[in-house]
Parts: C-alpha cells; sequence; structure tokens
C-alpha cells in the first residue's frame, strides 16, 4: 500500500501500512528522526507534528489519515514564530536532555501561530500534553514569552 | 549514587577473598572484573594527573591528541572526548568548559564527543575501575583530571609555537584560541600549529601548572550548552535514531510477572504479521524482530506465550507493606549508633513518633530503553545512551561469548536516564546482544522498550516504610532520634553487593538518614532488607529520595511539637555543619520566611546534603477551595562549592525540583498479586507544565572543590512542600504520593 502526502512541503508517497502510526512512517520511511517516540498513545507529545498547520500526536495518527494532507515536523520547521521560538529557546537555554524538545517546539510554534501574545493559561493550555521529565518548564514558559516578544519586535 | 562504591574498593583488600558474595562478584562478573583490576591498578600506581598527560600522538586527521580527553583538529576545532553520559545535566558543556578553561580555547571552538568505553583511560575516579555516570559525580571526578588535560594541551601547543617561531616560550601567550608572541607579533590558531604540536616529544607535562582561580574566564560564567542548537531542530542523536544498513528492529514480549519465564511460544500469528522476519527467545522473553518498529510490535501483540509463574513474586504493594510494617516493629541492623536512644526516650519531657510510606518509583525517562547492537566476525558493537559503559561493556561481552575488549561502545546522548540506565546487569543491552546472536553475522538490531515496557518492566525506586521516634527535652530540645527504615537492597545480589554492603546494610538504603547532620547526642538508625520478586535501581538522588522526606518532614514535627520557627529550630542543631546552615540561611533570607502571606497560603522549608552538595528549598503553596494543593513558588539555595556554570546549575536545581515534585505528588508503581498496575503516563502521572511552580536559585559563592548537581536538587522537594501544606493545613503528609492523602 502507498499513501501520498505533502512533508515539509515536498510531496512523499510511503510504501507502508496505512495503519501505522504517521510518526514511525516518517521517522523509519522517510527517514527524518527529529520527531520522537514517547508513550505511543497521545499522552506526552515528543512525537508532535503540524498536520494541515494543526500540531497532532503522531504517535496515534495513522499515516493513511493523513493522505493528501499537508505535514510538517521539526526539520521543516520555518516561519516567524518557528524561527522566534527556536531562537528563543536557544537564549533561554531550554533543553536538557532534549529529546521532548521536538514536541515541546512544534506545540509552542502553533500556539504563537495562533495566539501571538499568550498568557500563562494558553502557554498552560497548548503545553500541557507535553512531558518534559528534565521538567524543563519554568524555561519553555520563559521562552515561549520571549518568542512572543520578538515576533512582535 | 556510588561514592560508597568506590569507598568500598579502597577499604578492601582485593587480594583476600573472604566473603562468598566477593568471590561471586571476582567470577560471576569476570569480565566485568578484569576491567576492574585494570582499573584499580591505575588508580593506585599512578597520581590522577598522570592519565591527562598520557597518549599524545596524533590522529588520522593529521590533528594533535595531547591526551584521552582531547584532539586538536587542523580545521581549528578542539574536540573534547567525554567519558561521561550526557542525559540531560549538562556534564558535556561543564567538562568541555574545564578543558577550554585551561587551554584558553574559544568557546565557539569546542566540539564534545562521547569516549569510548574504556576502563583504563576513562574511568570514573570516584568509582575506581570503571567507567560511568552516577552519584552526581562527573565533575568532581573530572575536575582535577581534565584541568591537567587543558594546561598539559596548552604547553604542548605554546612549546610547539616557540620551537616554530625560534623565541622563548616566556613570551607566548595564549587567549581564545589564539597562540601570539608579542615581541615577534607572530601569531597562529590551535589549528595551525596542531600538525606541529603532534609532532613535539612529549617533554613539557611535568612542568605544567592549572591556573589560579583567579584567572579563570570560562569556569563561573555561563557559557551556552554544546547541545543547546542541536536539541532546538532536531538534530541532536539519540539511540533511538541510529539507522545502520540493514538494521532491524525488535520488541520483546516479557513475562506480566516479575521472575515470571516462558513456558512456551506460539509465533505462527506473529510471524504472519508483514514485515516480521524473526521471533527469537531470549532468557527475558521472546523477541520479535521485524523491518520496522511498528511490524515489530503488531508481530508482538499477535504472539501467544504461554508463562511459568512458579518462581515469580507473586505478592502485592497492600501484603508487601504489612510485612513492612511487622518488620518496623522490629529493631533492624544499625547503620548508625550514637549514644544511648532507648534511655533517652525513656527519659524524655515529650516523645514523637511518625511513620512514612514510599511507593515503588519508575524512571521513565523520555526516551524508552533503546540502543543499537551488531555483532560480526571481529566483535560486537553498540549505539546507545549508555550511562555504566564498562559494566554493558562487560556484560554484553559475557552474553555474547567475547572479550570485553571485542566490545566497542559508542556512547550516544540519552534522552533522559535518570538513573535507569545505569544499570548494574544492563538488562536492555544484554536483551539486543542475545537476539543479534540469532540474527546472521553483521545484521544490526535495535531494540525499542514501548513505555509499557519501561513503566512495568521494573528496577524502580524501591518502595519503604520509615519509622521514626524522638524525644525532646523540657526546654524543646531534641535529645533522642531513632529511625527505622525497610525496603529491599539495590545492590542486592549483583555485583556491587560485595563493596557496598557493609555490617548487612547497604549505603544506599539508609544516605541521608545515617548521616543526618543535626546534633542530636543520642541516635540510632536500623534497617531491615527485605528479599522482594521486584527489581530495583537508583532513581535520580537514590536513598536521599525517602531519607530526606521523612527526615526533613519529622524534623518539621519536632519544630511543631517544640513551639518553634522550623527554620530557627534546625538552625539550631547545625552548629557543627556551616554549609548546611549557609544554604539553609541563604534560602530562608531569599524567600522572605518569617513575613506575612495572603490567606490560603504557606511556606515550609527543607535542607538536605546528597553527594557533598548542599541544597536548601523553601515552597510557597496555595491551598485551593477544593483541598488541593498548588506549588506557586520554589525559592533554592545550593553550595556545589566551584560553580562551573551557574546557569546550567539552576537549571539543574529547577529540573531536579519538577521530577523530585511529580514523583511526590503523583508518582506510584502498585503491584496486585505481583502485576504492575500502571503501564503508562496515563495512570503513571508525572508532572506537567501547568503544575511546575516558579523556581528562583541561589548559588553559594565558593572556593571549595566542585561537587555535582544532578541528583541533589531533587531531594529537598517533597518535605518542602510538604511542611508547607502542614503550616497552610494542619495535616501531615506520610504516605507518598501525595494523590493517596489529597486532591492535587
Amino acid at each position: 500500500m502507498a499513501v501520498s502526502f505533502k512533508l515539509n512541503g515536498k510531496p512523499v508517497t510511503l510504501e507502508v501500512d496505512p495503519e501505522m502510526p504517521l510518526l514511525w512512517a516518517v521517522r523509519e520511511f522517510a527517514g527524518l528522526t527529529g520527531t520522537k517516540f514517547g508513550c505511543g498513545m497521545a499522552q506526552c507529545g515528543a512525537c508532535t507534528m503540524h498536520v494541515e498547520g494543526q500540531p497532532t500526536r503522531s504517535c496515534s495518527m495513522a499515516v493513511g489519515d493523513v493522505e493528501g494532507q499537508s505535514v510538517t515536523t521539526i526539520e521543516g520547521l520555518s516561519g516567524k514564530a518557528a524561527t522566534a521560538v527556536q531562537a528563543a529557546w536557544e537564549n533561554i537555554q531550554v533543553p536538557q536532555c532534549g529529546y521532548c524538545q521536538s514536541g515541546q517546539i512544534m506545540s509552542a510554534v502553533a500556539l504563537l501561530e495562533q495566539t501571538p501574545k499568550p498568557n500563562d493559561e494558553d502557554i498552560n493550555a497548548a503545553m500541557s500534553g507535553n512531558i518534559c521529565r528534565c521538567a524543563t518548564y519554568v524555561r519553555i514558559r520563559a521562552a515561549i514569552h520571549s518568542a512572543s516578544d520578538m515576533m512582535e519586535g | 549514587m556510588l561514592k560508597d562504591f568506590a569507598k568500598g574498593f579502597e577499604a578492601n583488600d582485593f587480594g583476600v577473598e573472604t566473603k562468598p558474595s566477593r568471590r561471586r562478584f571476582l567470577q560471576g562478573g569476570a569480565a566485568v572484573a578484569a576491567g576492574l583490576t585494570i582499573g584499580f591498578h591505575w588508580n593506585a600506581g599512578m597520581p590522577k594527573v598522570a592519565l591527562a598527560a598520557a597518549g599524545t600522538g596524533t590522529d588520522s586527521a593529521g590533528g594533535f591528541v595531547p591526551n584521552a580527553f582531547i584532539r586538536v583538529g587542523t580545521d581549528n576545532t578542539v574536540t573534547v572526548l567525554s567519558k561521561h553520559l550526557e542525559m540531560g545535566q549538562g556534564v558535556y558543556t561543564g567538562l568541555a568548559t574545564i578543558v577550554a578553561e585551561e587551554l584558553d580555547a574559544d568557546w565557539s571552538q569546542i566540539r564534545v564527543e562521547g569516549a569510548p568505553a574504556d576502563a583504563a583511560r576513562y574511568n570514573n575516579t570516584a568509582f575506581g575501575p570503571v567507567q560511568g555516570t552516577g552519584g552526581s559525580s562527573s565533575i568532581a571526578n573530572s575536575y582535577d583530571q581534565l584541568r591537567m588535560a587543558g594546561a598539559t594541551a596548552r604547553a604542548l601547543l605554546v612549546d610547539a609555537a616557540a620551537v616554530d617561531w625560534n623565541v622563548d616560550r616566556g613570551g607566548i601567550t595564549v587567549e581564545k584560541g589564539v597562540v601570539s608572541h608579542a615581541a615577534s607579533g607572530k601569531s597562529a590558531t590551535f589549528g595551525d600549529l596542531a600538525a606541529k604540536a603532534a609532532a613535539m616529544p612529549a617533554s613539557v607535562a611535568s612542568t605544567v601548572t592549572v591556573k589560579d582561580p583567579s584567572k579563570f574566564t570560562l569556569i563561573g560564567t555561563s557559557v551556552p550548552r554544546v547541545d543547546g542548537k542541536s536539541k532546538t531542530n532536531g538534530t541532536a542523536q539519540f539511540a533511538l535514531d541510529v539507522v545502520l544498513p540493514g538494521m532491524v528492529t525488535a520488541v520483546i514480549a516479557r513475562p506480566p510477572v516479575f521472575g515470571g519465564t516462558v513456558k512456551a511460544v506460539d509465533d505462527k500469528a506473529a510471524l504472519a504479521v508483514p514485515g516480521v522476519v524473526k521471533v527469537v527467545q531470549v532468557p527475558s522473553g521472546v523477541a520479535v524482530v521485524a523491518t520496522n518498529f511498528w511490524a515489530a510490535k503488531k508481530g508482538r501483540e499477535a504472539l501467544a506465550v504461554e508463562w511459568d509463574r512458579s518462581k515469580a513474586e507473586t505478592r502485592g504493594s497492600a501484603e508487601l507493606l504489612a510485612e513492612y510494617k511487622a518488620l518496623a516493629e522490629k529493631p533492624g541492623l544499625p547503620a548508625r549508633k550514637d549514644g544511648d536512644v532507648a534511655k533517652a526516650l525513656a527519659g524524655a519531657a515529650k516523645t514523637v513518633t511518625a511513620s512514612f510510606e514510599f511507593p515503588y518509583l519508575a524512571h521513565a525517562p523520555m526516551e524508552p530503553l533503546d540502543c543499537v547492537v551488531r555483532l560480526d566476525q571481529t566483535g560486537c558493537e553498540i549505539w546507545a545512551g549508555d550511562q555504566f559503559q564498562t559494566i554493558d561493556q562487560g556484560n554484553a561481552a559475557a552474553a555474547a561469548g567475547l572479550k570485553p575488549d571485542q566490545v566497542r561502545i559508542n556512547t550516544l546522548m540519552a534522552g533522559g536516564s535518570f538513573g535507569r540506565r545505569a544499570n548494574i546487569v544492563s538488562d536492555y543491552i544484554v536483551e539486543a546482544v542475545h537476539i543479534a546472536k540469532a540474527l546472521d553475522k553483521g545484521t544490526p538490531v535495535k531494540l525499542v522498550w514501548t513505555r509499557e515496557d519501561d513503566i512495568q518492566g521494573g528496577r524502580y525506586r524501591p518502595m519503604y516504610h520509615h519509622t521514626l521516634t524522638a524525644g525532646l527535652d523540657a526546654s524543646g530540645k531534641p535529645v533522642a532520634w531513632q529511625h527505622r527504615i525497610v525496603g529491599q537492597s539495590i545492590v542486592d545480589g549483583t555485583p556491587f553487593e560485595a563493596v557496598m554492603v557493609k555490617d548487612g546494610v547497604d549505603g544506599t538504603s539508609v544516605e541521608g538518614a545515617s548521616n543526618l547532620p543535626y546534633d542530636i547526642p543520642n541516635m540510632l538508625v536500623d534497617l531491615h532488607t527485605t528479599k522482594v520478586g521486584v527489581p530495583v535501581l537508583w532513581w535520580r538522588a537514590v536513598g536521599s529520595t525517602h531519607t530526606a522526606y521523612s527526615t526533613e518532614v519529622f524534623v518539621d514535627e519536632l519544630a511543631h511539637a517544640a513551639g518553634k520557627d522550623p527554620v530557627e529550630f534546625r538552625r539550631a542543631m547545625l552548629t557543627h555543619h556551616p554549609r548546611h546552615l549557609a544554604v539553609l540561611n541563604l534560602a530562608a533570607e531569599k524567600a522572605g520566611w518569617g513575613k506575612p502571606l495572603a490567606e490560603g497560603k504557606a511556606r515550609g522549608v527543607a535542607v538536605h546534603e546528597s553527594f557533598s552538595t548542599f541544597v536548601a528549598q523553601v515552597a510557597e503553596v496555595t491551598m485551593r477551595p477544593d483541598g488541593s494543593v498548588k506549588v506557586d513558588r520554589v525559592v533554592c539555595a545550593v553550595d556545589c562549592g566551584v560553580a562551573i556554570n551557574p546557569d546550567v546549575i539552576r537549571a539543574q536545581m529547577e529540573g531536579g525540583i519538577g521530577f523530585g515534585l511529580g514523583g511526590v505528588m503523583y508518582g506510584e508503581v502498585t503491584l496486585d498479586k505481583g502485576k504492575v498496575e500502571q503501564s503508562n503516563f496515563h495512570d503513571y502521572r508525572v508532572l506537567r507544565i501547568e503544575e511546575m511552580p516558579a523556581v528562583e536559585v541561589h548559588i553559594v559563592q565558593s572556593n571549595a572543590a566542585p561537587t555535582g548537581v544532578g541528583e541533589p536538587g531533587v531531594p529537598p522537594i517533597g518535605p518542602a512542600v510538604a511542611n508547607a501544606v502542614f503550616a497552610a493545613t494542619g495535616r501531615r503528609i506520610r504516605n507518598l504520593p501525595f494523590t493517596r492523602d489529597m486532591n492535587v
């Protein structure tokens, strides 16, 4: 079986079981390993990608369900919010082990694309699904506020 | 974690085998022991810094390799080889800072990569003859070694310049990676000098001196992490990301209860799953090997395994707790005995007693256990976020039927560990080796544990029961302290037992309790070590994860019983422990201890030393109308000696607080008839962003030798929050997690 969709702006066709989660199709068949596996049941957010611009837990979405759609991973991030978020993440030195950070960044970029001036409650709502066992949460929050300021400036 | 391990080696005479356990260690762990012997002699026979000066030479690209820790490339990069695993704690950055400081390198030219497994060159000098990361010892054991390594490399580069320019070396200066001679106007980069330095005889090492700390330009500053960029753009490489030609992926079906074994397997349906290439029985269960992860997982679901439970652990948490409570009624083996506790308790004006219960805890690092193993004609190659490299090397060699030096380990960064990968039996590595043995030679296999495998797979922080009894005199001063601990030993049945258990007491079960700093004349700490078939392991901050909680909550209870302020009460008992006292005072001052708070808010305090780092925390909480608690803010004071990188220290305190807070508030693995009841993050709850308090970190200025920060931020947060909840509500939380007693 083949599934065709747009991955980071380019059309791809993957010869995979359409029931395979998008995460594994992208990691093992499209060769993009920046997105991580953390729980396999949409509990931790390490696998977050954007599907049609929406933050999506790719471990729990069948690749067949993105047929014809547009998927963005950490490797394909671009735009004002993405640039600001990645710069803020580095400036504020957010990552520790770093394993969850692709997912954190994907969620943060989606938040800022929809809500350019988020308050703490907005951040909680958007980021609650992304677990960081190193508990870099203080800096994730600070970096989102900082990115928001950068986007304004 | 392992400082007692190193002490054990120093204290033991390796020439005499008296205890059966030690003999088992030396014979059973032959591969490990071989490494130990070499390392032991290195350690005993040579000064630490001699390691740094050994091995001058050149690399294949014509670069300069002054010693085992540094490579200077002709492209002007300086690569620091880290003998320690980077698992988030910032050790790559910390170690590289020490080298760069003494080398006078420019931070932008620094690169870091994992050193190969080698107990002779890359042993943790705090562990003795083992290469490994743990016990918050990386910076402490590397500081002198890497200063000398950097200073030696600098001296050799200066010598090369002096010879090349035909000038006196005394007139040469080095700054930010540039070697200059003012009088002649000559200058060169490290890269320019690399080939010339490589050709020089290594004659200067004896004249090398390290910098006076007042001249430091990098140590004490917050240079950016070397892994910061790769961890914001998805390029950081973890074991899960390794792709090799012809690689297959495996998952393993393991028994539903600990100690279960395979009775019968029907693999027909599994083999029929497209992509599944093989089903292999391994000692821990049945492995399904496929061309990709999803096929392997579907294959495992299709597998029919009949398990033999005849030797399995079948007790549940409730049964274990009842047994622990019964044991707590009887004296255990003493870990500390000062004065006469029974007499002092009998004569006390007031006695206070309390019991505490601690559950099993899973580490649950974000990257579940995984590794890649390839066996070929020449040996075994491993790619992993490896925390105990030479122990894994020995165990992999034993499983593969090879010699340890035939096992090559590529240590990648780990997506967290918290102790899980510091694994005495190398469980996941050995599993992968067994699978590789069943495959065609040269076929790499990636073993992936799912989250369910991780949460249900054991090697937990042990379950414990504590009972404390104290006596106060008429003035409210504590005169007697008795602390009884019941629980499993982490090193029981492992090669570590011989060196870490003394007189029947596993030091990791009582650390933080047996070294209680408070000035109390009569003290007894004793231990019952239980035998349970649930595998246990060190969990970030090890013994202090439970001892800090029980001791610091109980001290708070005593302060209350004595009618004293909790900070004042502690101060009066810390007069002989200035570093505890200093962090306590600093945290209290910065938190505004004693100043009034709004209705429904309260503060709690705790102070604890672990791994020779001193931490005090003041937690500020709000009690919500529904009775739940919100931790608003934590003020943390830390004394870790010389602060190599203040921002990394702050990050570790923040992270330690979040990790510890999630553990005490929500963390528990429970068993029903031996079966683990949790399986993933929906029922093994961990801290999320909305539950994270604001954190303010204050670092004590110190010239003392640097100590670690990976673990010491964890222990004080639980008791600080519990004490704040008491201050707000009058309720003591003695059974963890908090979810057992309250809404959170």
